[in-house]
């Protein structure tokens, strides 16, 4: 830990919460098309892909069981903690609507976290970085299946098109919450634990822009964006995904494999 | 999903350096690219390999299963074919 040494410990826990919780509720919303994909290969992949998530999840709550220092484990930080505890971006927590949805939504935050990965490659912290390692190759796998989907179903059929831009639409107030920064952030970038999400917003464009230009779209034009997630105010869908994703452990406690 | 969009592709894979691709299965996708990562998926999920092909099925002629008697019977009564007789030396390794 080399990096807390430089940071406070409360701030290194926030920070390591928001990633975990990103990563355990959009690996959750992945994980709900098990069974219900279009086709045989997608209800492999997709799951596949809630399983990256939900191991970098892991991995995360652990170490932040560790660095948060209270005797809390990565079950406690999982099941146990309310919606207003979870600091996940909003983006994660949408609801997965249809197919061309839910793979714009993984391409996005795919994108926004694998220069976010590349950059805690050589963070300060080794833990992280250790981290890091393995999640940089899982995460580019999921750049590649998502926005290959994105550009056929851009680029496809009538409906497919309707369809993809749809999502664009939907998902497009929820892009900036993702490279806010404030003071848990400021104090990552400082200490070199982390990159400052603002400035993974040119990365993100370079890796979402070639997509969407293959794919015949366009950016949508957003009033407002939507914001808040990572102070714990959660659209409506949160309460009954923490409901589905809590519930062994909120109705036996202690429950283990 | 109409099935044309879709078409079947046929996946091998190598298991290791060294050793040929093996028929292990089918998938459906799109194209080319959409196939390998259908059976990256379907096909590598506990490290089963290190290098995938996919081949579109319609690309593959087969041998009609009614001439199966004409097409391998004779082979059968052909023992001294197999190559028994002979003693495979150590350092051959893998054949």
């Amino acid at each position: 830990m080399a990096g807390a040494s430089t940071v406070s410990r409360q701030a290194l826990t926030a920070f390591l919460l928001r990633l975990a919780d990103d990563h355990l509720v959009l690996g959750h919303r992945l994980s709900e098309w098990c069974g219900h994909a279009p086709m045989l290969e997608e209800d492999l992949a997709m799951p596949n892909m809630a399983l990256d998530l939900l191991g970098q999840a892991r991995a995360l709550y652990q170490y932040a069981a560790t660095v948060e220092g209270a005797g809390r484990d990565e079950d406690q930080l999982a099941y146990l903690r309310r919606e207003r505890e979870f600091s996940n971006c909003l983006m994660a927590e949408r609801e997965n609507g249809d197919f061309a949805h839910t793979m714009l939504r993984q391409l996005y935050f795919a994108a926004f976290m694998e220069p976010a990965w590349q950059a805690m490659l050589s963070s300060s912290d080794e833990a992280l970085a250790g981290i890091a390692a393995k999640a940089v190759k899982e995460v580019a796998y999921h750049i590649r299946h998502a926005g290959e989907w994105v550009v056929r179903l851009g680029d496809g059929t009538e409906e497919s098109t309707r369809r993809m831009k749809a999502a664009v639409e939907a998902l497009a107030p929820y892009v900036d919450e993702l490279f806010e920064s404030d003071d848990v952030t400021a104090a990552m970038a400082e200490a070199g634990i982390a990159a400052d999400p603002a400035a993974l917003r040119p990365a993100f464009d370079a890796i979402v822009g070639p997509i969407f230009a293959e794919a015949g779209l366009d950016w949508a034009d957003v009033p407002y964006g939507q914001t808040g997630g990572r102070k714990g105010m959660h659209g409506e869908a949160m309460g009954y995904l923490l409901a589905d994703l809590q519930f062994m452990q909120r109705s036996y406690p202690g429950a283990a494999w | 999903m109409s099935k044309n969009l879709i078409p079947l592709w046929e996946v091998f894979i190598r298991p290791r350096n060294g050793l040929a691709h093996k028929h292990c299965g089918s998938v459906h996708a799109a194209d080319e690219v959409m196939a390998l990562q259908a059976a990256r998926d379907v096909y590598t999920r506990r490290g089963e390999g290190t290098s995938i092909w996919v081949v579109p099925s319609s690309a593959i002629t087969a041998s009609d299963p009614e001439n199966k008697d004409e097409n391998f019977e004779p082979s059968l009564s052909k023992v001294y074919r197999h190559p028994t007789f002979y003693e495979i030396p150590d350092d051959v390794g893998h054949m």
